[in-house]
């Protein structure tokens, strides 16, 4: 496989605060070094990109000596946190800004995705809209014309096609975008989290359309946060912390890595008052969520098919009458296994919840195969499902093939599946 | 090895000023076309008299023009109606306006789209030039209409020579002016704003000093005065404009004067796109 696109010590300085008067003398003190033919002053101050440590110079690299290499027909995932950069290794690869040091090069035509209808004028109709988001993306006129009755198709808006956009709810907005979108036909496409937006059955479509893509020999750089999406779509991974890579290969090994460096919270399940929530209005806080045996003894590692239990601490800063804990168990790739509730309470009738610090311990009595896990938290509104607090893949533990007779001699681990029930039975001779 | 092997693009943080990579507008120009159209269709939506507004704008302006200066301008016209006179510079006058303050926005008014998407930067500018110019041929249309009705009534002689060939030449000159002044100070706007506030009152005192309303001051009257208005690198464009639909005495066709304005012109408009050119790489970051 040639290789498409080749990144070399890519690095992206950018200046903290605002512009305004005092920011002159640092742009004529780089500009007078550039001048001299010396090196710019400001690359030396850029601290790295760790948005927790207060700053300790006024400029930061978002990215830096970022190196690697996609081949064609690839289909790479770039994953990390907010803030690890993805965003702007995806706008200099996309040419919309350009890297402060080193350079990429790339093979072929480069079509962007960092947001669906870009340039839509709302004035227009669809028909209207579906040549200029074309042309803006790249296309040439008569590529549109003869993928027009396609991308129609594809979008499902045939009866709105001739109205102004303005005139289109948000979901048939979006619908025209992404179908002008999947039409491009690019050597290298790239793909910020456009995924995000629609119903569930056009996602299914868009993911569809990008499997489509790849399979057709060309190459896709995707960049989201969605794991199991990334995990089907893609085949090698990048992952991005701080603005440099940490971790690049096989897709796998790279998710792998991305969850087990991010569990974060300590063996006692602590939770850090820094801790990204991925949802939440602040009224309750969770401040512990670990798994013991069910001797409550703190284990990293459970044994194969012995009962755990999920302990969890929640801060209410208010009272609650209509509120609910659930938790989900995630796999070490990012899929959900499990979905755990408190079935005594349904939509009809929830527990209250008094202010101040409660403790809830949940017994699991679940085989769970032999692998990484980890634990999502959700104290969420009952009725509407809103979220109070929500902290995802908050402690991470394993379960090791220690099996019943207390040896090493479970044969079986995750990629035969996530749990083994209780099951039953039945053998009948039919015939001899 | 790697050296050999051929990349289609290579992207580094310093690049030539010169490498302005025409090729690759000249591939996008259906973007532009289509760009053209947004501008011309988009702008007339939702309104009664559509393209008409076209050229009412600059109707009404000569109309609310020739009531304030008739009186004092008429005379140093040589019997041209001075509703005509103010209708022709007016028209000139603002599509070169048109150009520059439209694009003098280029980077901030498109952030949004530049932010997202590739494409050669200088198409933006481009397509408003382009739109403008179509709406300044409406103008120039209604114009040639009015003209021949002073004619046909006898108040303005046919004093239309081979010189007609002339006017591509004018409408290309102003354009690139506009441009060229337009895009440097979106160029030079994306960090620090302050040039902005500039623009809008700027382009209405340049058209004070321009002979828009009035001829420039003949050289036999004032040397002096005649030579500092002429620096003005519009002034022999919309002196020559005048003369050749209009005939002498509205203005005077200097060639010396043009050669300086098409010199003018194009050494603008090559520094112009050099700094929008360096500009564009990383203006996001700023703007």
């Amino acid at each position: 496989m040639s290789t498409v696109i080749k990144v070399e010590d890519l690095g992206k300085l950018y200046r903290l605060g605002k512009v305004g008067t005092g920011t002159i003398s640092h742009d004529l003190n780089s500009w007078w070094a550039r001048v001299r033919g010396k090196e710019d002053p400001t690359l030396k101050l850029g601290s790295s990109n760790d948005r927790t440590k207060k700053a300790d110079s006024q400029y930061v690299w978002a990215l830096k000596n970022i190196n690697f290499e996609v081949s064609q027909g690839d289909v790479l995932g770039i994953i990390g946190k907010n803030g690890a950069g993805k965003s702007t290794l995806l706008k200099i690869l996309s040419r919309t800004t350009s890297p402060t040091t080193g350079s990429f090069k790339a093979k072929g035509r480069i079509a962007s995705l960092l947001e669906v209808g870009t340039g839509f004028h709302p004035e227009l109709s669809g028909r209207e809209n579906i040549f200029l988001n074309g042309a803006i993306l790249g296309m040439t006129k008569s590529e549109i014309r003869s993928k027009f009755d396609e991308i129609v198709a594809f979008s499902g808006v045939e009866r709105y096609i001739d109205t102004p956009v303005k005139r289109y709810s948000s979901g048939m907005y979006v619908r025209l975008a992404f179908a002008v979108a999947a039409h491009l036909e690019p050597e290298i496409l790239i793909v910020d989290e456009v995924l995000a937006v629609g119903d569930a059955e056009f996602q299914e479509k868009c993911l569809g359309k990008m499997k489509d893509v790849s399979g057709q020999g060309r190459t896709v750089l995707f960049v989201s946060h969605n794991m199991p999406a990334v995990k089907s779509l893609c085949k090698t991974g990048l992952y991005l912390k701080f603005g440099e890579v940490l971790h690049q290969g096989p897709i796998e090994n790279v998710l792998t890595e991305y969850l087990a460096e991010n569990r974060t919270v300590a063996e006692t399940g602590e939770i850090p008052d820094d801790f990204h929530r991925s949802a939440g209005t602040g009224e309750a806080l969770f401040t512990k969520v670990y798994a013991t045996s069910i001797s409550n003894q703190k284990v990293k590692d459970l044994a194969f098919g012995e009962k755990f239990r999920i302990h969890t601490e929640i801060e209410l800063h208010k009272d609650f009458i209509d509120a609910t804990l659930c938790l989900t168990i995630v796999s070490s790739t990012g899929d959900p296994v499990m979905f755990i509730r408190d079935s005594l309470f349904g939509i009809q009738n929830s527990r209250k919840f008094d202010k101040g610090t409660v403790s809830i311990e949940i017994d699991m009595n679940v085989k769970l195969m032999p692998g990484n896990y980890s634990i999502t938290a959700g104290f969420i509104q009952t009725k509407t499902g809103f979220a109070i607090d929500w902290v995802e893949n908050v402690y991470s533990f394993r379960v090791v093939r220690i099996g019943y007779m207390g040896g090493d001699d479970y044969p079986y681990y995750t990629v035969h599946g996530y749990t083994e029930p209780e099951s039953n039975w039945k053998y009948k001779q039919l015939n001899s | 090895m790697d050296s050999e092997e051929k990349w289609d693009l290579v992207v580094k943080p310093q690049v030539s000023v010169f490498d302005l990579n025409l090729k690759e507008v000249w591939r996008y120009r259906d973007l532009l076309i289509l760009f053209v159209k947004r501008d011309i269709v988009a702008v007339y939506k939702q309104t009664i008299l559509g393209p008409i507004w076209f050229v009412l704008q600059p109707l009404l302006q000569t109309i609310v023009f020739n009531f304030v200066f008739s009186s004092s301008f008429s005379r140093s016209i040589n019997g041209c109606p001075y509703f005509l006179f103010t209708f022709c510079g007016i028209a000139c006058w603002n599509y070169f306006a048109e150009c520059l303050t439209n694009t003098s926005n280029t980077f901030i008014a498109n952030s949004s789209i530049f932010g997202k998407v590739y494409f050669p930067r200088l198409i933006s500018p481009l397509a408003i030039v382009t739109s403008s110019v179509i709406k300044f041929l409406i103008q120039f249309v209604f114009f040639i209409v009015m003209l021949i009705y002073f004619i046909v009534i006898g108040r303005v002689g046919m004093e239309i020579s081979w010189s007609v060939f002339l006017v591509p030449l004018l409408v290309i000159l102003m354009a690139m002016l506009g441009l060229s002044i337009g895009i440097t100070i979106s160029s030079l706007t994306t960090k620090y704003r302050d040039l902005r506030f500039l623009i809008a009152f700027g382009v209405q005192l340049f058209m004070f000093v321009s002979p828009v309303l009035r001829p420039v001051t003949p050289e036999a009257v004032n040397a002096k005065k005649h030579f500092i208005e002429m620096l003005n690198p519009m002034a022999s464009i919309l002196e020559a404009f005048k003369f050749i639909f209009l005939g002498n005495g509205t203005g005077t066709l200097s060639w010396p004067w043009l050669l300086y304005s098409t010199g003018f012109a194009f050494l603008t408009f090559f520094l112009a796109v050099i700094i929008f050119n360096k500009v564009e790489k990383s203006f996001m970051d700023t703007v």
